[in-house]
């Protein structure tokens, strides 16, 4: 019977056959997937131009089957900014981590979502530096252990951990704002919708969007792949709410 | 087209627009905001677009998301400003873009000061950010000749794929003089028929604009492909000019910019007073500088002297020595600060280093 096979699940046509470098268990993946599959469904790729960030996820250009350009660290928006006003035809999307947006890049996102660019950002929180080998970032959570905070995160020296899609929420500028997880297929499927609506509005030549996703770095927690998804849930998730922050089409933007 | 009066910074808004260059990313500051605060509306009437950014650091980094389009994107600042842009000069120049940025200069360091300076001598020719990239250098010495440059810049920037630098000091964004523009203004470039622009992968591969290579072999590559543009430049490139040059020259000054103006009158007047017969050398691209050809005019037998007068505290006077290779003694003088020296203190410094008491 296999003349009536139907294909239910493949590749989407975004995504190159090139095997990524992520560790076992990083989620970056399959953040890369949700963006590829929405960039498909929404007929996207022949006109989308990525910014690729400095972290883990600078080879991105390598997994993906549209045009790329490779921001210096923290600097996506300003470049997306740059190239969108330029070619408001265009597609343009940031892929950045959270040492790269929320620390050197916190600048550059926070006037790119005020002036309400029609870019879409993919905000990867993974409460670590992952590329430098485990420093702590601005997300990292009080208590964390990372290589720059040996004792754990200290609240007195070091603050509070930075929630960027709250901090971009209290703009008045109309934007969608949201964050989702990828620690269960649950959360991946929610995760997907949301992030397909936030290309659909630039699409739509709506409004800024950003996606805040929370991922995982095992390798950098110290911990098993398992264990990570667990450490979400456990100590990201109840003070990184999940939700939609901001939306235009509910009046919210 | 008929003659305008016009200032220098404006001068060079409409000169970029004239270029087919609409698309101009600007930080304020003095002396060169009238540039952003003439475009803020020309642009519009023209289909370009402008962005106020929050700092320099971003206006760089829109510069370079802006250049991967393939169309003619453009700044401009004074001196802080320029700092603020050196890694996004740097990676885009990595990333083989064009792209003109033009510094109307201020003297420094730190915050300095708003009059003319020529301090940023180094920071455009040898590097300014990190790594193996050169920018090519402009200096225009009269409104006119930024107006011409400008246009000249943006063709040299999509020839080369390179960054471009004008550095005009503050005197030219000031200063008041007739210009003409070209009869024909430019169209913008099509972003659809670039071989390298970020135009959307439709029925070809996915093109990447980056400056990381991890493989030394490649980063070698990168540097050396680099490196032979630069040697292009070299060879096709140099622009100068000479002025009063004779064989009754005792001294061969070098200057660039507005400084050169005042040295011509200086010339012109040590002569005609005093019999004392001096030429000049004024490099119109600073880099690539025109060594051999200063070499050439230095080495003449009726040459005593070179002189390089900046205003700076002597940093071309590095390269000319450079140049000249020892044939002939290089001496420096200059002012710096947003003191411009007169004509007057022009002629003291010639006769100092003719060791001629007056
Ligand atoms: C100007 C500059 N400073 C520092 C670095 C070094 N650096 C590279 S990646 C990185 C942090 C990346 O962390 P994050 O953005 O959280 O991404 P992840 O690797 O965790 O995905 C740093 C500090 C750099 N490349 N450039
Ligand atoms: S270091 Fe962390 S973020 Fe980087 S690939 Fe490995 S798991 Fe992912």
């Amino acid at each position: 019977m296999i003349n009536d096979a139907t294909t239910i699940f493949k590749r989407p046509e975004s995504l190159s056959e090139t095997v990524t470098h992520y560790c076992p268990g990083c989620t970056h993946g399959i953040i890369h997937r949700m963006v590829a599959e929405s960039l498909d469904e929404l007929n996207l790729r022949e006109r989308a131009v990525g910014v690729a960030p400095v972290g883990c996820s600078v080879f991105i250009y390598n997994y993906f089957n549209c045009d790329f350009m490779e921001a210096p660290h923290g600097r996506a928006p300003a470049l997306a900014t740059g190239f969108k006003r330029t070619r408001p035809d265009m597609i343009c999307f940031t892929y950045q981590g959270d040492g790269d947006l929320a620390s050197i890049g916190m600048g550059e996102i926070v006037h790119a979502a005020n002036r309400g660019e029609k870019i879409t950002v993919i905000f990867v929180n993974n409460a670590i530096y992952g590329m430098t080998g485990g420093q702590m970032a601005p997300t990292t959570m009080p208590g964390q252990k990372t290589t720059t905070s040996p004792f754990g995160r200290d609240t007195n020296l070091a603050g509070y951990p930075i929630r960027m899609a709250e901090l971009l929420a209290t703009l008045r500028t109309p934007s969608f704002i949201a964050r989702c997880s990828t620690q269960t297929p649950m959360h991946i499927v929610a995760a997907k919708k949301i992030i397909k609506k936030a290309f659909r509005l630039q699409k739509e030549e709506k409004c800024f969007s950003l996606v805040e996703v929370l991922s995982t770095c095992p390798t950098n927690w110290g911990i098993t792949p398992c264990d990570a998804t667990q450490w979400i849930i456990d100590n990201m998730e109840p003070y990184y709410k999940l939700g939609v922050l901001k939306d235009p089409e509910k009046g919210e933007g | 087209m008929a003659k305008k009066l016009m200032k220098g910074n404006e001068a060079i808004g409409e000169a970029a627009v004239c270029a087919g260059a609409l698309n101009y990313f600007a930080y304020p500051i003095t002396p060169q905001s009238e540039v952003a605060e003439y475009l803020c509306w020309r642009l519009p009437e023209v289909g370009g677009a402008f962005v106020q950014a929050e700092s320099e650091v971003a206006v760089g980094n829109m510069l370079f998301g802006a250049a991967c389009s393939g169309k003619r994107v453009f700044t401009t600042s004074s001196s802080p400003g320029i700092s603020l842009m050196q890694e996004a000069i740097s990676y885009m120049a990595g990333a083989h873009l064009p792209v003109v940025l033009i510094n109307i200069m201020r003297g420094g360091p730190g915050l300095g000061g708003i009059l003319p300076a020529q301090s940023d001598y180094f920071q455009a020719t040898k590097g300014g950010g990190h790594g193996d990239y050169r920018t090519l250098v402009l200096a225009p010495a009269s409104v006119q000749e930024a107006v011409d440059l400008t246009i000249l810049a943006f063709d040299l920037a999509d020839k080369y794929r390179n960054p471009v630098m004008i550095i005009g000091d503050a005197m030219i964004g000031q200063m008041m003089e007739s210009v003409e523009f070209p009869e024909k203004y430019r169209e913008q470039n099509d972003p659809a028929e670039s071989d390298w622009a970020l135009n959307g992968a439709k029925g070809r591969e996915s093109r990447i604009l980056k400056s990381l290579y991890l493989d030394p072999e490649k980063l070698d590559e990168n540097s050396f492909m680099l490196a032979n543009k630069y040697d292009m430049m070299k060879k096709d490139e140099i622009r100068y000019e000479l002025y009063n040059i004779s064989e009754k020259n005792r001294l061969l000054v070098v200057s660039y910019g507005t400084m050169s103006r005042v040295i011509q009158t200086a010339i012109d007047e040590i002569g005609e007073e005093e019999g004392i017969s001096v030429g000049l050398m004024r490099p119109i691209t600073l880099y690539p500088f025109p060594g051999q050809q200063l070499y050439d005019e230095a080495v003449k037998p009726n040459i005593e002297k070179v002189l390089s007068i900046e205003m700076s505290v002597g940093q071309m006077v590095e390269d000319v020595e450079r140049f000249v290779r020892g044939k002939k003694p290089v001496e420096f003088s200059g002012r710096t600060g947003g003191i411009v020296p007169t004509p007057d203190d022009v002629k003291g410094y010639i006769r100092k280093s003719l060791g001629i008491e007056k």
